[in-house]
């Protein structure tokens, strides 16, 4: 922990090096979302609800997922450009060091700018639950909170099975894109407005319906049923990186073999 | 301290082609080719040793750097260094072992090379003192002082190669890998990285495996030799007894004031001709050095010659030549 | 025709290194239609249950979506091109002064020859498959002949026109000498403009107002509606003249601003 601490550290360093361009990005990252969130107001305003959810529903949806989003872009941005270390053989340097491949191309890169985007997704956040009433309580707000860890969990699991398909090719890659911008961009919507088919694959083979659908009616009393089944719900999100970190290993295992 | 036996490694890889009418066919099919990279290879390297690993582009020497310090998993055989097998306990393992790849840094390039070396403090868990004390004689022997607060980006190629140098002795390792630590540099880099080799194998007690195709790198620093061609091994042994297999060779350079058509001699083989100067390769153990300027001088009018001894490079040359790689 | 050829082996060189990559093609299509699919998915649920008739069908709609993703590289902004960016972040623009065709030219030609390489590798796949698929997600054919007459030149003008304004994205470069920042800030505007993130007759009056005056609309929204009938064929005709007329004003816009931009490099550059 104290070694990614200080990963954390040097980067952030190297990043404040050019601080131009620094704050552009960081600009610009607030800026991307919004228009997705322009586009999903103009939406509700034609149309009023989508399957029964109104705007302040699906807005804390939205903002909860984009926080996942920019949270694990930011941390998890090694596995996200691994294909670049793998290109130039820098994972080579990694592997000749005493620690595990996982905590370095963690440490590898950190993506600073992506606050711009957490920046934004909290402002609708905050916009969302103000306009909801929501009978808060303790564990209520723990759920909420536990919705955003598992969708980093998920993301960065994702992150991390595209970065094992480099070891086998570097081509193709954009293929990921279905999984991560597609992930995020279908589930900014509650689960169950799509067919059962995605919603089922979104649920138990990506959970991405543990993050955004189950605890989220929960939240908003819609749940029938045993609620701490909903509350708990996030956590299974959080298992999901369990067997990516095995297939990650795998993949580890593969590029010592054939060094490709 | 270090065994190979028997090692061997093959790659497989898809061919390229070129022209639409090709690229259009490898939309559907793709040929592979096996390349043989290491074909059971054997040796082993004693404790204190500097070896000189060589051979020409392709031979298989990165991939036996690779396999030594458990980057890759070879086919088949067995590697045993310090008692470890390095591509079983990879972390145990490279605790012991520092890596230098010429053509590519360890260090982060946007801050202070001071910086980088903490980090890799905390990444190999070295004790304070230590650290303390490999950097003090590092700063010391490298004469890095002037530089080590400046970011990585701003170093000259010499100063960030002693850097990377460094980097990788922080932790004392007993075994360093030098992957070609003197590409690009300039001739007093070249030298100051040849001194601090030299040096820290001698009081530290360092093995070293060095990687290059600079021969001169290898005429400073190893006593021994190890080159490889498609794979294998194809001798081991003193850099001497390469030079005087193969040294037997002068080069002689003549001018003279006018030769018509080159002129023949048995044992000297002609190099260049123009009809203002010819340089020809001598076989000592053919012909005699002035018998050959003999003959030379009865036949036209001899200005200047000048003879050398084979440069190390040819001898290499030649013995890849021999060796049909 | 002589002047043209090297123009055309830049296309070759393209399509050639396009071909190469035959899994990047093929990840490509897969994910177009990934999206494809969710787009139609998320646009199903907000129709099913609306009270008023929206301003246009859905069949027209997963008709305008189909579109969107098969011809991806004619309409998107995002498509970079690194080789260029780093010609003017180095500062090796110099070089590219000494080629025989002009500057503006050239890079037009890469940059169209490399949006053109692209979806001819990927459009027939997504489009054959778009109309085999079940309803109600199948594509439909146009109306009529002369429609889709109209659609094939608007869709090539739009290209013309989507190129001449992704010349300012090279041209700002000069400036902020950030490619991912001159990107960003484009892409964001240009796509929202021309009815990527919601179609243009969904969005409500005052914005549609805005748009119309913008030149993005006319690179997607505009060819993609005439596909489906939903703009008449007098208005399609007047769309084609107000494409040619923006084509010639940014073009003539670009030219006089690389001009100023590579003037200023020379004199930077001593």
């Amino acid at each position: 922990m104290n070694l990614y601490f200080n990963y954390l550290l040097i980067l952030f360093k190297s990043q404040m090096q050019y601080r131009t361009s620094f704050w552009l990005l960081t600009a610009g990252q607030f800026l991307v979302p919004f228009s997705l969130f322009a586009g999903l107001y103009f939406l509700f305003e034609r149309f009023g609800q989508i399957r029964g959810w109104d705007f302040f529903e699906v807005a804390l949806c939205f903002a909860v997922i984009h926080m996942a989003f920019a949270v694990s872009e930011c941390f998890a941005r090694g596995f996200d450009t691994f294909s670049s270390l793998v290109r130039t053989g820098d994972f080579d340097r990694l592997l000749v060091r005493p620690r595990s491949t996982f905590l370095q191309v963690l440490g590898s890169k950190f993506e600073f700018t992506r606050f711009g985007r957490l920046f934004q997704s909290i402002i609708v956040l905050v916009w969302a639950l103000s306009s909801l009433s929501i009978e808060w309580s303790v564990i209520k707000v723990m759920t909420l909170f536990l919705m955003v860890v598992s969708g980093v969990f998920i993301f960065t699991g994702i992150f991390m099975l595209a970065a094992t398909l480099c070891f086998w090719t570097i081509q193709g890659l954009e293929v990921v894109n279905i999984f991560t911008d597609g992930g995020r961009e279908m589930a900014q919507y509650p689960l169950n407005i799509y067919q059962k088919w995605v919603t089922r694959f979104f649920t138990f083979v990506i959970p991405f319906g543990t993050v955004n659908y189950l605890p989220l009616m929960y939240l908003l009393g819609k749940s029938e049923g045993n609620e701490l089944l909903y509350m708990l719900t996030p956590a299974a999100g959080i298992v999901f990186i369990l067997p990516c970190l095995l297939v990650w290993n795998l993949g580890v295992r593969h590029y010592r073999s054939t060094g490709s | 301290m270090i065994a190979v036996e028997g090692l061997s490694k093959s790659f497989k890889v898809a061919k390229r082609s070129t022209g639409l009418r090709q690229a259009t066919k490898a939309l559907f099919f793709r040929e592979h080719t096996t390349v043989n990279a290491l074909n059971d290879l054997s040796f082993s390297i004693n404790p204190g040793e500097i070896v000189g690993y060589i051979g020409p582009n392709g031979a298989g020497k990165s991939t036996t750097i690779k396999v030594m310090s458990g980057i890759l998993v070879p086919d088949r055989g067995t590697c045993t260094i310090m008692g470890y097998t390095p591509w079983k306990d990879r972390v145990a393992y490279v605790k012991n072992i520092g890596v230098v790849f010429g053509q590519r840094s360890q260090l982060w390039w946007d801050v202070p090379v001071i910086d980088s070396f903490e980090l890799l403090r905390d990444i190999y868990k070295v004790p304070d003192k230590e650290y303390k004390a490999n950097l003090d004689l590092l700063i010391e022997t490298l004469e890095l002082s002037t530089f080590i607060k400046l970011p990585v980006r701003q170093l000259s190629l010499g100063q960030r190669m002693r850097c990377e140098i460094a980097a990788s002795l922080l932790h004392s390792p007993k075994i360093l890998f030098l992957d070609e630590p003197t590409i690009g540099l300039d001739a007093v880099s070249k030298i100051a990285v040849r001194k601090f080799i030299k040096t820290i194998n001698l009081e530290k007690d360092v093995t070293i495996i060095l990687t290059t195709h600079d021969m001169f790198d290898i005429e400073a620093l190893a006593d021994r030799v190890l080159l490889i061609g498609k794979g294998k091994l194809l001798y081991d042994g003193r850099l001497n007894e390469l030079r005087s297999r193969f040294g037997s060779h002068k080069t002689i350079t003549v001018d003279y004031r006018v030769m018509e058509k080159p002129i023949a001699i048995s044992g000297a083989e002609l190099l260049s001709w123009t009809p203002e100067r010819c340089v020809m390769s001598v076989d000592t153990g053919k012909v005699t050095v002035s018998e050959v300027i003999t003959q030379l001088s009865n036949q036209v009018d001899l200005l200047d010659v000048a003879i050398e001894a084979r440069p190390i490079e040819e001898i290499i040359v030649q013995l890849y030549k021999e060796y049909q790689i | 025709m002589r002047m043209m050829k090297p123009y055309f082996s830049v296309l070759k060189l393209r399509l050639l290194h396009g071909m190469q990559y035959r899994s990047a093609a093929l990840a490509g299509v897969a994910t177009q239609f990934f999206w494809g699919f969710m787009y139609i998915m998320i646009f199903e649920a907000f129709y099913d249950q609306a009270l008023h008739n929206p301003p246009m069908s859905l069949k027209e709609l997963i008709t305008y979506l189909w579109l969107q993703q098969s011809f991806l590289a004619f309409i998107m902004l995002w498509f970079r091109d690194n080789e260029l960016f780093d010609l003017i972040t180095t500062g090796n623009i110099a070089y590219e002064l000494c080629r025989p065709c002009g500057i503006y030219g050239y890079w037009y030609a890469k940059l169209l020859a490399q949006r053109l390489a692209s979806a001819l590798l990927r459009c027939f796949p997504i489009l054959l498959v778009a109309f085999l698929l079940p309803q109600p997600y199948r594509m439909t054919l146009p109306p009529d002949a002369l429609t889709f007459l109209y659609f094939c030149a608007a869709l090539i003008l739009g290209l013309l026109l989507l190129t001449a304004i992704s010349m300012f994205i090279y041209i700002s470069v000069f400036v902020t000498l950030s490619p991912t920042g001159s990107l960003l800030v484009f892409g964001v505007f240009g796509e929202f403009f021309a009815g990527l993130v919601i179609p243009l007759p969904l969005m409500p009056p005052w914005l549609q107002e805005m748009t119309y005056l913008l030149p993005f609309r006319l690179t997607a929204d505009f060819p993609f509606r005439v596909y489906s009938g939903h703009i008449p064929h007098n208005e399609a005709l007047a769309g084609i003249v107000f494409q040619l007329l923006w084509l010639a004003a940014l073009v003539l816009l670009g030219r006089l601003a690389l001009t100023k931009a590579l003037t200023k490099v020379v004199v930077q550059g001593g």
